[in-house]
């Protein structure tokens, strides 16, 4: 049962104070990586390095594996083989947590519906007591500014708001903790292109804001070549390309070439 | 069916585990016990009002007949407390509340809010578990009690008048009060704490492992019920004989 073995990613009952901002981003390294859903194989033996402070892309086909690698990056998921590391410590270690500050954006926001907007934004610090009540509304205030939202939507619940609100607000509740590798799992899903387009902006300067890791699983083309630094093509688990968005747009291979030149006409 | 038991029980030991956290939880456990007390007192009233009614109207003419009617008081008040009160209400908590607690629980698994609460490093169960099952286990047995009462009234009700019965409201009280003792009404408590237990292990385990989407809500929901009531009983079962060399206590 997952939730047992998945204790929070800290062992520690209490989280000390997150060290500051000027932390740089963390590399991640992945060592032949392999997992297994009954008897379908999802990963097969993935080896990368992502850098610290990099935006980093992974594209593919749905069904290639790019949300399951990005679980097992934040240790949602525990590996049949292989390992992720990221600074130092393995994905999978109970004491992550306390050594470094790791983010996720979820497809679908993850927010709790039955917490209001605010009270998602400060969950972290509120849960884990690193600020008192007062001290946390201003800063989710700020927050909310930074993704362009206004002081009011910290008053609405989850279910007010609009999928492309959900989302900066998911943004928002991540960037609290302060991330130094955030990971973002199809963060244009479901949205028109000019929300999709502030949403590429609000990753990409919050990477050139504070040099923080950045790992998008997207199927969307305009955003990942967009704002990437580096990008992985996984096709049915393996990794089939890794590059610069301009050696990836060159790589030859029929089903990375189909990928980037389909055309609805 | 064996797993699902273990996993049952891990997730009991977890949920014990934070216990030490109590005071931090307060809050949450605070609010739980609000709603299961709100949803449920009224509906548990008028459960007892009437299962004391009949059993007094079924068992009352019998007894009578047999020039036995004093003693329906003793024996309405003994089947509510030790059987009948802890029993029903912990099912009718396994309908009401287990039921909404695995539906929430799995729609937070569905959308990804338990994955969010991980990876902000609040621990699941600390957050949602505990303050569950803690209020629970808080509020059946103060619903037992309330369904003690109210079944006694009703049984009361229906033996002063209703004709085939017509055993006097002093007759009913005296017996009643000269035949349940202290432990009857402790081993009610005892098992209706058990019960609570289950009920929330049970709807939490099936709520946190809810897979599929809706329709896995959906499953999880009527498995929570069906489950919770199977080991309600079994449980029962096994209180019962253990509870046994219990009844020679105090009178009341």
């Amino acid at each position: 049962m997952a939730i047992l073995n998945a204790s929070p990613l800290t062992a520690s009952p209490v989280v000390s104070e997150p060290p500051s901002s000027s932390n740089p981003g963390l590399p991640v390294s992945v060592r032949n990586l392999e997992k297994s859903f009954g008897k379908q194989k999802v990963l097969k033996g993935l080896n990368l390095e992502i850098r610290a402070g990099e935006i980093f892309v992974i594209m593919g086909p749905s069904g290639s594996g790019k949300s399951v690698f990005l679980r097992h990056i934040i240790g949602l998921e525990v590996p049949d083989a292989g390992e992720i590391r990221i600074g130092n410590e393995l994905s999978t270690s109970e004491a992550i947590g306390d050594h470094y500050r790791l983010a996720i954006v979820f497809q679908s926001g993850g927010l709790l519906n039955s917490l209001t907007v605010a009270e998602n934004i400060g969950l972290y610090l509120s849960e884990h007591r690193l600020k008192s009540r007062d001290q946390i509304a201003p800063i989710v205030r700020d927050k909310l500014a930074l993704v362009r939202l206004s002081p009011e939507v910290g008053d609405k619940y989850p279910s007010e708001l609009s999928g492309g609100m959900r989302k900066r607000v998911a943004i928002a509740r991540a960037l609290v903790v302060d991330p130094q590798l955030i990971l973002f799992d199809e963060p244009t899903s479901e949205l028109d292109p000019l929300v999709g387009l502030t949403i590429g902006r609000e990753v990409l300067n919050l990477n050139q804001r504070t040099g923080v890791t950045t790992v998008v699983v997207t199927h969307d083309r305009d955003l990942a070549f967009g704002i990437a630094d580096r990008m992985a093509f996984l096709v049915d688990g393996e990794l089939i390309a890794l590059g610069t968005p301009e050696e990836i747009r060159a790589f030859n291979h029929p089903i990375l070439q189909q990928f980037l030149a389909a055309e609805f006409k | 069916m064996f797993q699902n038991l273990g996993e049952m029980l891990v997730l009991l030991g977890a949920t014990l585990g934070t216990l030490p956290r109590f005071w931090q939880e307060r809050r949450r456990v605070a609010e739980q016990l609000f709603d299961i007390g709100n949803s449920s007192l009224f509906m548990a009233c008028m459960l007892a009002l009437f299962m004391g009614g009949v059993l007094s109207l079924q068992t009352g003419p019998v007894l009578v007949q047999r020039g036995l009617g004093s003693s329906l008081g003793g024996l309405v008040a003994l089947a509510l407390c030790k059987e009948l009160a802890p029993v029903m209400m912990a099912v009718l908590i396994a309908g009401r509340i287990g039921s909404s607690m695995a539906a929430e629980l799995g729609s937070m698994q569905v959308y990804q809010e338990i994955d969010a609460l991980r990876t902000l490093n609040i621990n699941p169960i600390r957050y949602l578990v505990f303050p569950r099952v803690v209020a629970i286990a808080v509020a059946l047995p103060c619903l037992v009690v309330f369904a003690n009462l109210v079944g006694w009234m009703g049984g009361a009700l229906v033996a002063q008048f209703n004709a085939r019965v017509e055993v006097s409201w002093n007759a009913y009280f005296s017996n009643l009060r000269a035949t349940v003792e202290w432990m009857d009404l402790a081993n009610g408590l005892i098992k209706s704490f058990f019960f609570a237990i289950v009920v929330g292990v049970v709807s939490c385990h099936q709520g946190l492992t809810t897979r599929g989407g809706p329709r896995g809500i959906g499953r999880s929901v009527t498995k929570a019920v069906v489950n919770s009531i199977v080991l309600i009983l079994v449980l029962d079962y096994a209180l019962t004989r253990l509870l046994l060399p219990l009844d020679n206590g105090w009178q009341f």
